[in-house]
């Protein structure tokens, strides 16, 4: 304080000074009257007359025609102080724009926020300044650069669009990369400017989204977010890198970004939400350990963890499926999540209130508990922000209240605050009330009911009627207390009172005869409209309670009538009506007065409800069939009114959001799209494999809309075969792509987060090539049957096989760059093709089985069939078996190309401990059918674990295990305590050496342990394998004799045709689909799990619902086994 | 012009994939609008094309309605506008905007544009802004650009634009010389763009301020309801070139709702617990942080009260007396009382032991500034209020708001233990203060 009064006086004291040095000066130069007298007055803010400004715009101009520097800057600052104001100062613009080319550098700023200001309005004399800013923008100084973009971009004149375009396109290609900023922030005004430069835009804002520095990322994400929200695909290749550099931007820069991947996440990645309760204490483990290796092994034991799924319905399927399935959560996803985190800790409140809103939205829930205490901080800040941040609190606490349960006190008002904070926070807190804390809140709503601030008095009242009806513990408690509160002395207290109650009782339609008699005494008193309506509502409604109170009130009532609010009137109507319905005898006479008395009332609304009641209610010769129900109309049952947060739907507009603020659309508002039921393919992302990230956002394209897409595609086509002729874009994607690599490997700030990437990858290609070697040569044959569709082929190529043939796929030049590339590289870009590949796989044998019916297919809808299923023809049998596949996937499958994902995976599950016999512990496991993590010969079992007791489970593992000869078996690692009704699952591999050998273990918790016995059915000791059915034949043929077994069955006439068959075969055993040209042939193929030897089922469909069923193995034992399962299967219906 | 707009926009449209957006091209922050108490507009600023003033006539009618200057709502909105303001130092900060934008973003910048005032001038007011206008505006314009923040880190916008001072008044005004910097400031291209180069010092130091606040609702019966700390950490750092500064605390588990300055590196917090960072020049805050647990917050005062009204008489008892709790042997000081009473309450006649207190008959306000606490003698203020007569008595006894201060304590119990200096050879001086306060601290009575 005294500092600032010092200031000021040193400040006045210089003001004296300059302005005597000022007259001298001016006297000196120019002959003008009486400048200082004219400067206090601009300075003085007196108000502006007209005619004073006409001199001083004069003396103005001829200061600026001065030759000296300090008159044109004194007068460029006064300038500035009349634009400062709101003054008009544009007749000045000719004399001011002389000054552009000005070599003080003061001056030359003032020009330029004048120009700013006024060259929309004189467009033709601003063309004369554009030379020199043409010239400054080719200035060594990158400041003077930056700063003549910066002018030249915000001079709103639209002759000069191609300059700005030309200047915008060289500034982005500036070394410096504050230079890039500008350009980035030139694009929107251009844009604003001259929307049909929007292509051009896109380009070079594709141009900078490459870009490596942190200071441009904000910049150019706000112009994405503002010329080309929708173009999601310029992004896929960007999102890593903006992921990790994100903690670096500056902060305005991180809210932009924030809420844009929030938006792009939504689009791409499946929902975390939809797990069941068991799968979530395994997500909880993976929040603390928030790392990848975590996730990725989350995936696999998450699958599936439904018991009794299939045994329910069968046709309820396909609706389940969607809604339950496994899930694991796409490791880009979790990296926006961990990546934000940190984020929390900004001393900015837009980035937190960013990031918890990318939480709320994205993060699995469990997880977004932890910004719940970020957000608690932030009520310490300014009145705005709390008002924010409270709005926001409110919206998540009607959704998750257990979030911010632990910060109640927190919400606690003070009586300082402001009443939009009161109100907000009593908002919360009563969202927050529950059972456990409602006597506490109640008494914390006692203090504020006697608020001095009767508004928020008022609104706790109406909490606490809100409370009462949630919480129905506290329902006579709540109505106590409100009853108590009708004896206050402040009327509104009184009023709002009687309203609740209203509601309560309505609610709760018991006996409260006292309280309505109480109610009725309150009439003499109270004069509050509403409250006295509410009071008679309330009698009328419940006359029969109070038999003797009501024909007195309404006599009193009949008295007063004419003197009511019309509001009052209505009510009185209303009770005299009812009155008159249930007792006629005592109330007929006063009644009629009263519909007399109605009937002349001034207001039209209470003459057209007296005409309506009378007829209604009283009996005569016109009375029409109505009269009749009178009483049913007017005692009918009535819902008791709801009493609701006024944030209740507030959780459709994002939070965080101006919108979410006002509770209705913004201008220019994106909607937050639902996530997808299946996530589009997350190997766009990869920065390395830029050909799939071509084709694949093409694919995505038209995923979305389902419209001409050749359109689109040779759009993209255009722009890639752009960015390959120009080849400074792509040398510095390249580089990027280099730098994007090593950054991984080295920055500072994420050297953790990618060394777990980087250990787990190199397992992850470890278990790749350990598969290849099973590998067998169908390959090149299945191609040969797919030469249709090049374009898959070449994925499924480049994909999965193994890493230097997917690159020789590329361009020579990405590939060697590979080589060149480190070691660390090449393995993380191993892994993320491992991804990419699994993807695709999925994919691909459901391709393969519908190609034979409509190849046509393959084209138009690639490999998003599952989003699309109505649109397209494909077997709506196999879709939902497919949003298994797609979900079932662990992120470890193996890259193989003959071995497919299984065409079904049957949820049914086993029993392997009941609880009775388990001490609570309950065991089911079921049969994943992926290959196996733990070795490629082994079955991979899911099982999940359920705590059923009410006390924790400790050190849950796997003891003895007594297995025949050869078998093996991977157990899971030991579970360190299990909550109770908690349940996990965890997966196992065992080896059952193609053989339906019991595996016997003992499971053991801490003090028990309890033998069990997984014995598998033989359809799960197989993988599935696709090929032609050209090399099925060819494989048939080789394997006759002793390795054929066959029979013939009769077949169930619904199982006759062809879907309901496959399905039912694929449900038995885990059998590939070999795509067949006769319609009565049906051919499966897979491979046991141990051997690799091949297994050639075939089903042909004879006349009277005959059937041959021919099984081809060398493994003639299981043959026969699965001869004998599958014989039941089809003559069953 | 407007309908080829709408063309271009139609034509476009086939290439949109969604079309859920409409190229208005307003970005973020259009407008500022500097109102004061009065009403007044006293500086307009535009980014892009202008907004007529009388946009603010929507502001005005919504601070009517809201009688109290704090209970004007932070956003407004217009039929084609959105009106987010800030209320500070007597002073609206009005922006306008035209599309979505996090109203957080806009909140939190109009709040960085008031510090940055507070920065350059000292104090934020009418007055020094209308002195300052030019440099205002061309803070202003640094700031945004095209509605977008450009600069805001005050280290930053100093070496662009030369805050003024007496003797750069002088010397420009005789010399014609310039308030604005000719060089790109370096910070903005390095990797710690909060930072200056080329800082140079004779004596270099370094101190930090450990500033606690004591949030607190006490009830009636002087049991605590909800009590948090909130504590910063505020430097003050004048060191020579590029130095590396490491922080390290005795418990540093207190801190576990902290929010830092971007300098501090959060790996290493994250995994050590130890603040490393380059500080910014001059002054700053390196972080804030939150105590919530209540076992963990002392309570350092207590208040004995005794307010009575009593329904017959227009006479009122009026009591309270301050007390030393848990000062961990330290003198409370700067005790202030302050305590809005009933309308009711027509006068007061009191008498305090020690100190000076006043009553504002308008405003309804008791203000009782105690001093320092002696425990052997605590202070009191005794008296009787007198009522309106004929009212029935309040329903509610004031709250009381106390604030306090004591030297050389973070109630807490966080300690700093020591300070390193890398990357410099020369040894600075280095201070740490201690101070606990009374934050939203009120007694309930």
């Amino acid at each position: 304080m005294e500092q600032g009064s010092l200031l000021a006086k040193i400040s006045e004291a210089s003001c004296n000074i300059r302005s005597v040095l000022e007259m001298a000066g001016s006297l000196q130069v120019t002959l003008k009257p009486e400048p200082s007298v004219e400067e206090r007055e601009l300075a003085n803010a007196a108000a502006d007359q007209y005619e004073q400004n006409l001199t001083v715009n004069e003396d103005l101009k001829q200061m600026l025609e001065s030759n000296k520097d300090s008159a044109k800057l004194d007068a460029m600052k006064r300038i500035v102080g009349m634009i400062a104001k709101g003054k008009n100062a544009s007749e000045l613009f000719p004399a001011v724009v002389k000054n552009v080319a000005s070599k003080n550098i003061e001056i030359k700023k003032l020009v330029y926020v004048y120009l700013m200001r006024y060259a929309e309005e004189q467009q033709d004399l601003a063309l004369l300044s554009i030379s020199t800013f043409q010239r400054a923008l080719k200035d060594p100084n990158q400041l003077i650069r930056a700063s003549a973009l910066r002018v030249l971009s915000s001079i709103r004149v639209p002759i000069i669009v191609p300059i700005m375009m030309l200047a915008i396109k060289e500034a982005s290609a500036d070394l410096s990369p504050y230079v890039r900023k500008n350009a980035a922030h030139a694009i929107q005004k251009l844009y604003s400017l001259d929307p049909e430069q929007k292509e051009m835009l896109i380009e070079v804002i594709e141009k900078l989204l490459k870009d490596k520095s942190t200071l441009v990322a904000g910049s150019v994400v706000m112009a994405f977010e503002e010329v080309c929200p929708d173009r999601i695909d310029l992004i896929h290749k960007n999102y890593r890198k903006l992921c990790n550099l994100l903690v670096d931007v500056e902060e305005w820069g991180q809210v932009v970004i924030i809420h844009m991947l929030t938006r792009y996440a939504r689009t791409q990645f499946v929902s975390p939400w939809k797990e069941d309760p068991a799968s979530f204490s395994a997500q909880d483990i993976s929040a603390l350990g928030m790392n990848q290796d975590c996730v990725i092994k989350d995936g696999v034991l998450e699958e599936d963890n439904e018991k009794d799924f299939y045994e329910s319905d069968e046709e309820q399927k396909e609706k389940d499926q969607k809604v339950k399935k496994p899930y694991a959560m796409d490791p880009d996803h979790r990296l926006l999540i961990r990546n934000t985190k940190p984020l929390l800790q900004s001393r900015n409140a837009a980035v937190v209130m960013a990031v918890a809103q990318l939480y709320w939205h994205l993060a699995p829930k469990s997880e977004a508990g932890i910004v719940s205490k970020s957000l608690v901080r932030l009520l310490r800040s300014n009145r705005e922000v709390q008002y924010i941040v409270l709005q926001n609190i409110a919206t998540m606490s009607i959704q998750r209240k257990g979030m911010f349960e632990p910060y109640l006190k927190s919400f606690y008002v003070r009586s300082t605050d402001p009443t939009m904070i009161k109100t907000s926070k009593l908002e919360i807190l009563t969202n927050l009330a529950n059972e456990a804390n409602i006597s506490t809140l109640l008494r914390e709503f006692q203090t504020y009911v006697k608020s001095q601030d009767k508004q928020f008095a008022a609104a706790t009242i109406q909490a606490i009627g809100r409370c009462a009806t949630n919480i129905s513990e506290v329902t006579d408690t709540c109505l106590n207390g409100l009853v108590c509160l009708l004896s206050n002395r402040d009327e509104i207290v009184v009023a709002e009172s009687v309203v609740v109650i209203k509601k309560l009782l309505q609610t709760q339609p018991a006996h409260h005869g006292e309280i309505i008699k109480h109610m009725a005494k309150l009439l003499d008193t109270i004069t509050v409209p509403v409250a006295r309506a509410s009071i008679l509502w309330l009698i009328g409604e419940y006359c029969e309670r109070v038999p003797k109170i009501a024909p007195d009130v309404l006599r009193k009532m009949a008295k007063s009538f004419t003197n009511e609010d019309d509001l009052v009137k209505l009510q009185i109507l209303n009770l005299g009506a009812k009155l008159y319905l249930t007792n006629s005898k005592q109330t007929k006479l006063l009644t009629q007065y009263i519909l007399n008395l109605g009937k002349y009332d001034q207001s039209y609304d209470i003459r057209d409800r007296t005409r309506f009641i009378r007829q209604l209610i009283v009996p005569n010769e016109k009375s029409g069939a109505l009269s009749k129900y009178a009483k049913k109309i007017f005692l009918a049952q009535k819902p008791a009114p709801l009493l609701e947060s006024p944030f209740k739907d507030r959780d459709r507009f994002q939070l965080g959001t101006l919108s979410h603020t006002l509770n209705t659309k913004a201008i220019g508002y994106l909607e937050l799209s639902n996530w997808p039921e299946v996530a589009p393919d997350p190997s766009v992302r990869n920065v390395e494999v830029i050909e799939l990230g071509k084709e694949w956002s093409v694919a995505l394209g038209k995923a979305k809309k389902e419209k001409p897409t050749e359109k689109f595609y040779s759009d993209s086509e255009e722009e890639e075969s752009a960015s390959t002729t120009d080849t400074e874009s792509e040398s510095t994607s390249e580089s990027e792509k280099e730098k994007n690599g090593k950054e991984e490997g080295s920055s500072m700030e994420n050297s953790e987060s990618s060394s777990e990437e980087l250990s787990d990858s190199e397992s992850e290609s470890k278990e790749g090539s350990a598969k290849k070697k099973f590998k067998t040569t169908e390959e090149s044959d299945s191609d040969d049957t797919e030469k249709k569709t090049k374009m898959i082929s070449k994925k499924r190529e480049s994909s999965g096989s193994s890493d230097s043939e997917s690159s020789s796929t590329e361009e020579s030049s990405s590939d060697s760059e590979s080589e060149s590339d480190s070691e660390s590289d090449a393995e993380s870009r191993k892994h993320k093709n491992a991804i990419a590949s699994k993807r695709k796989q999925m994919a691909v044998p459901e391709k393969k089985a519908s190609s034979k019916q409509d190849v046509s297919l393959l084209d138009l809808d690639d490999f998003n069939p599952v989003s699309t299923p109505v649109a397209v023809p494909t077997p709506a049998i196999l879709s939902p078996s497919l949003v298994a596949d797609l979900e079932g996937l662990s992120l470890s499958r193996s890259s193989v190309i003959d071995v497919s994902s299984p065409i079904f995976v049957p949820m049914k599950t086993h029993e392997l401990l009941h609880r009775m016999s388990g001490k609570g512990l309950a065991a089911h496991y079921h049969f994943s059918r992926q290959p196996c993590i733990y070795g490629n010969q082994m079955v991979s079992v899911q099982v999940t674990l359920t705590n059923t007791t009410d006390q924790k489970l400790e050190n849950i593992h796997v003891g003895e295990r007594k297995l025949p000869a050869g078998m093996k078996m991977h157990v899971f690692n030991p579970i360190e305590f299990l909550e109770p009704e908690e349940s996990i699952t965890v997966s196992m591999g065992i080896d059952f050496c193609d053989s339906t050998q019991t595996a016997s273990f003992q499971l053991c918790t801490k003090e028990d342990h309890f033998n069990v016995n997984i014995q598998p059915p033989v359809g799960e000791l197989l993988l599935p394998v696709t090929m032609s059915e050209k090399d099925f034949k060819t494989e048939q043929g080789m394997l006759t004799g002793m390795n054929e077994t066959s029979t013939t069955i009769t077949v169930a006439p619904q199982n006759s045709t062809r879907l309901v068959l496959l399905e039912k075969v694929v449900k038995a055993a885990n059998l590939g689909v070999v795509p067949s040209g006769q319609d009565n042939i049906h051919r499966f193929s897979a491979k046991t799990v141990h051997s690799g030897s091949l297994m050639l089922v075939t089903v042909e469909l004879k006349e009277g619902s005959t059937a041959q069923l021919i099984i081809n193995t060398e493994k003639t034992v299981i043959g026969s086994i699965l001869l004998r399962e599958l014989k039941p299967v089809l003559s069953q219906g | 012009m407007r309908i080829k707009l709408l063309q271009n926009r139609v034509l476009l449209g086939r290439q949109s994939v969604s079309s859920t957006c409409t190229p208005l091209g307003s970005t973020m922050i259009h407008s500022l609008f500097l109102i004061n108490s009065s009403g007044d507009i006293f500086l307009e600023k535009h980014w892009k094309s202008v907004v007529s003033r009388s946009v603010c006539d929507y502001f005005f009618e919504a601070q009517e309605r809201a009688t109290e200057a704090e209970n004007v709502p932070p956003v407004i909105p217009t039929p084609h506008h959105y009106l987010l303001n800030v209320y500070r130092h007597k002073i609206f900060f009005v922006a306008v905007i035209q599309t979505e934008v996090p109203p957080l973003f806009v909140i939190e910048f109009l709040h960085r544009v008031v510090d940055t005032f507070q920065d350059y001038f000292g104090v934020c007011s009418e007055v020094v802004i209308k002195d300052n206008v030019v440099v205002v505006y061309e803070v202003l314009e640094e700031m945004l650009d095209n509605g977008f923040p450009l600069a805001t880190e005050s280290n930053i916008l100093k070496e662009l634009i030369k805050p003024p001072t007496i003797l750069r008044t002088v010397v420009n005004t005789i010399t014609g010389s310039t308030n604005v910097g000719d060089q790109l400031p370096t910070g903005q291209l390095s990797v710690v763009p909060w930072r200056r180069t080329g800082v140079k010092y004779t004596n270099n130091e370094a101190y930090f301020d450990v500033i606690e606040e004591i949030d607190a609702i006490i009830d009636k019966s002087g049991s605590t309801i909800t009590a948090e700390i909130q504590g910063v950490i505020d430097a003050c750092v004048k060191l020579t070139g590029m130095p590396d500064l490491t922080l390290s605390f005795m418990n540093p588990r207190l801190l576990d709702d902290v929010s830092f300055h971007p300098c501090v590196r959060f790996k290493r917090w994250e995994s050590e617990r130890i603040l490393s960072f380059i500080p910014p020049d001059g002054n700053f805050r390196l972080l804030s942080y939150h105590v919530s647990a209540q076992n963990l917050v002392a309570i350092p005062v207590y208040v004995k009260h005794n307010i009575s009204f009593r329904d017959s008489s227009s006479l009122g008892r009026f009591e309270i007396t301050v007390g030393p709790k848990q000062t961990m042997g330290k003198t409370v000081e700067g005790v202030m009382v302050t305590s809005q009473m009933p309308k009711g309450v027509l006068n007061m006649s009191l008498t305090p032991s020690q100190g000076m207190h006043t009553f504002d008959p308008v405003t309804k306000l008791l203000s009782w500034d105690v001093g320092k606490i002696n425990p052997q003698k605590l202070p009191s203020l005794k008296g009787t209020m007198s009522l309106q007569a004929g009212t029935s008595k309040p329903d509610e006894n004031p709250t009381i708001n106390l604030q306090f201060k004591i030297q050389q304590l973070a109630i807490s119990g966080l300690k700093v233990n020591r300070l390193d200096m890398y990357g410099e050879k020369y040894k600075p001086f280095k201070g740490i203060k201690y101070m606990t306060k009374a934050g939203k601290f009120q007694v309930r009575t």
